[in-house]
């Protein structure tokens, strides 16, 4: 079983590019299910399961979602090859663009929207650097010239990475990406794997539920704004 | 052991400081540097040795460096399948400076045509179509990235979002391009823009105040000459305040395919060609004759004078000599 993991800010139309690529590859006989990460409580798992793909989905509440895809990608992985699939495909929004679910070994799919901005490719961290696939979406309400430039933009952060135009409502370029799946590496041991990028080390007291402010209530790690430093500093 | 990186050629500098990190210094491995980077930098660029080393790299794989825009001479489409699974009855040709109309009522197959060409199909989408550039099959390199597809799309739907002015819109397009003198190319931009749009609009304006009509004129004229995609789709230009004449004129002296899915008699008379698509296949293949040739040039001058209404419309005339002309 092949298992891939795509990423991308919420609502930049991960699950509408799935669902068309995935259209593609179970047409062709491939039998093909979804692992969905979230931090709340999330409709996209009915939505793949009412395009009759196998689905469970995984919400990680109060836990950061990336720590919680580590800690459950091999159960999920299990799961998917007691269903017999022949790919697998790993769901996830990240919150703060800080981190990356993406494996070592195993292909990753950063999701990007056209409307985030040009500015966007560099504000994002791992989850972009690292992929092996950008898809860029809704490309259908922005200029020809604003896809150029957001297409170039992120080149000009990830020099490997394929980058392809998908509309999620139409479907166009998600065949594409179905081809790019298909290529995608065989399974790889999960277990004794590494994460492409490591993610925060950092635990404080508000990581613990704590609520209120100032300074007698942080503990743990802490890192503090120098003021005078950042207000002097040239941007 | 791996021979070290050349920290200081240009297109590492170049990805360096685009990614906020400091420039090489006297360091002579990758390593060096690296070690004399401060952890938060590293730490907040989310960088690692391996990383930045096979990013560094693949800066400088010159397979991945700008590369001449494909010259297309010519676009082949061989017949598919329709959607009762009978082979479609026309193989096509398409030459640079063609306009093709592509006509046909919703679900004919339309969408799927211009797909085909879109993702170069190899006999491996659902009609079966098989595209060739320049008589020989794509490399797959051009079939799975943005930066080596062939075509360039513009729809009615289609907004610019950027909060920059004309002028820094255009700059940040012809960067990203590397032209050799981009404001010639810019001026160029802007003066077929206004020359299409109904109203004048100029650098300093602000592209998201630009009213329908600019912004479709200056889509056209930056596709025409800032895009570097042989190929233009557009889809549906008409009542968008554009002279649309004018638009295909510029595309067709740019040397691009135009594919333009259209019901309006002017533009569809206009074109060197009229694709009938019916039941998922190009069901004729229509080259306009002279008596509608005669036709689209009365149209051209009905569309003019309209045009001129409109303007006048927009000055705040009366038009009571109006009523006696029509009638």
């Amino acid at each position: 079983m092949k298992l891939l993991t795509v990423a991308g800010p919420p609502s930049s139309g991960k699950t509408a590019v799935i669902l068309k690529a995935l259209g593609w590859l179970r047409d062709e006989g491939l039998k093909v299910g979804v692992v969905k990460f979230d931090c709340l409580a999330s409709r996209d798992g009915d939505i793949f399961k009412a395009h009759g793909f196998p689905v469970i989905t995984g919400t990680s509440a109060n836990f950061c979602p990336d720590h919680y895809f580590i800690t459950n990608i091999e159960d999920c992985a299990a799961w998917g090859a007691e269903q017999g699939l022949d790919l697998l495909v790993s769901e996830s929004a990240g919150l703060c663009n800080r981190c990356a679910p993406h494996i070592q070994g195993f292909y990753a799919v950063c999701v990007l929207d056209n409307l985030a901005g040009v500015d966007t490719p560099r504000k994002i961290g791992p989850m972009l650097k690292t992929a092996d696939l950008v898809i860029i979406t809704k490309g259908d309400i922005v200029s020809q010239a604003e896809r150029e430039v957001f297409a170039f933009r992120v080149r000009k952060v990830n020099a490997r990475a394929h980058i392809l135009f998908v509309n999620g409502i139409t479907g166009q370029g998600s065949w594409e990406v179905s081809r790019l799946w298909k290529d995608a590496p065989e399974e790889a041991p999960l277990t004794g794997g590494r994460l492409r990028f490591s993610v925060p080390s950092s635990v404080c007291s508000y990581c613990f539920g704590e609520v209120n402010i100032g300074e007698a209530f942080q503990r743990g790690m802490v890192r503090k704004i120098r003021i005078q430093d950042a207000a002097s500093a040239p941007n | 052991m791996e021979s070290d990186l050349p920290l200081t050629d240009p297109a590492c500098a170049e990805f360096l400081r685009t990614n906020h990190l400091p420039p090489p210094g006297g360091h002579a491995t990758l390593e060096a540097y690296w070690h004399h980077l401060p952890w938060d930098q590293r730490e907040n660029g989310a960088w690692t040795l391996e990383a930045l080393r096979a990013e560094l790299a693949a800066c400088l794989d010159p397979s991945r460096k700008t590369k001449a825009p494909l010259v297309l001479q010519t676009l082949e489409i061989f017949h598919g399948r329709d959607k009762t699974g009978a082979p479609e009855a026309h193989d096509l040709c398409l030459l640079p400076g063609d306009v093709i109309c592509i006509v046909g009522p919703t679900g004919s197959g339309k969408s799927r045509f211009l797909a085909d060409i879109e993702c170069l199909a190899q006999g491996d989408t659902p009609t079966g179509r098989t595209v060739r550039i320049n008589g020989q099959p794509p490399v797959p390199e051009l079939r799975f990235s943005v930066e080596s597809k062939i075509v360039a799309q513009i729809s009615q739907n289609m907004n610019f979002v950027m909060d920059l002015s004309v002028s820094e819109f255009l700059e940040m397009h012809a960067e990203s391009r590397a032209l050799a003198s981009p404001q010639t190319a810019l001026q160029r931009v802007l003066e077929a823009a206004v020359g299409m749009a109904g109203e004048p609009f100029g650098p300093e304006t602000p592209l998201t105040q630009l009213s329908g009509g600019q912004s479709r004129a200056l889509m056209i004229a930056d596709a025409a000459f800032l895009s570097p995609k042989p190929v233009v789709l557009i889809d549906e230009i008409e009542n968008a305040g554009v002279d649309r004449l004018r638009a295909l004129e510029l595309f067709v002296e740019k040397e691009k395919i135009v594919l333009l899915s259209t019901h309006d008699p002017l533009l569809a008379l206009s074109g060197t060609r009229r694709l009938v698509i019916a039941g998922g296949a190009v069901r004729d293949v229509i080259t306009p004759s002279a008596q509608e040739r005669k036709a689209c040039r009365e149209l051209a001058s009905i569309d003019k004078a309209l045009g001129q209404l409109r303007e006048r419309i927009r000055r705040g005339d009366r038009l009571d000599e109006l009523e006696r002309i029509i009638s």
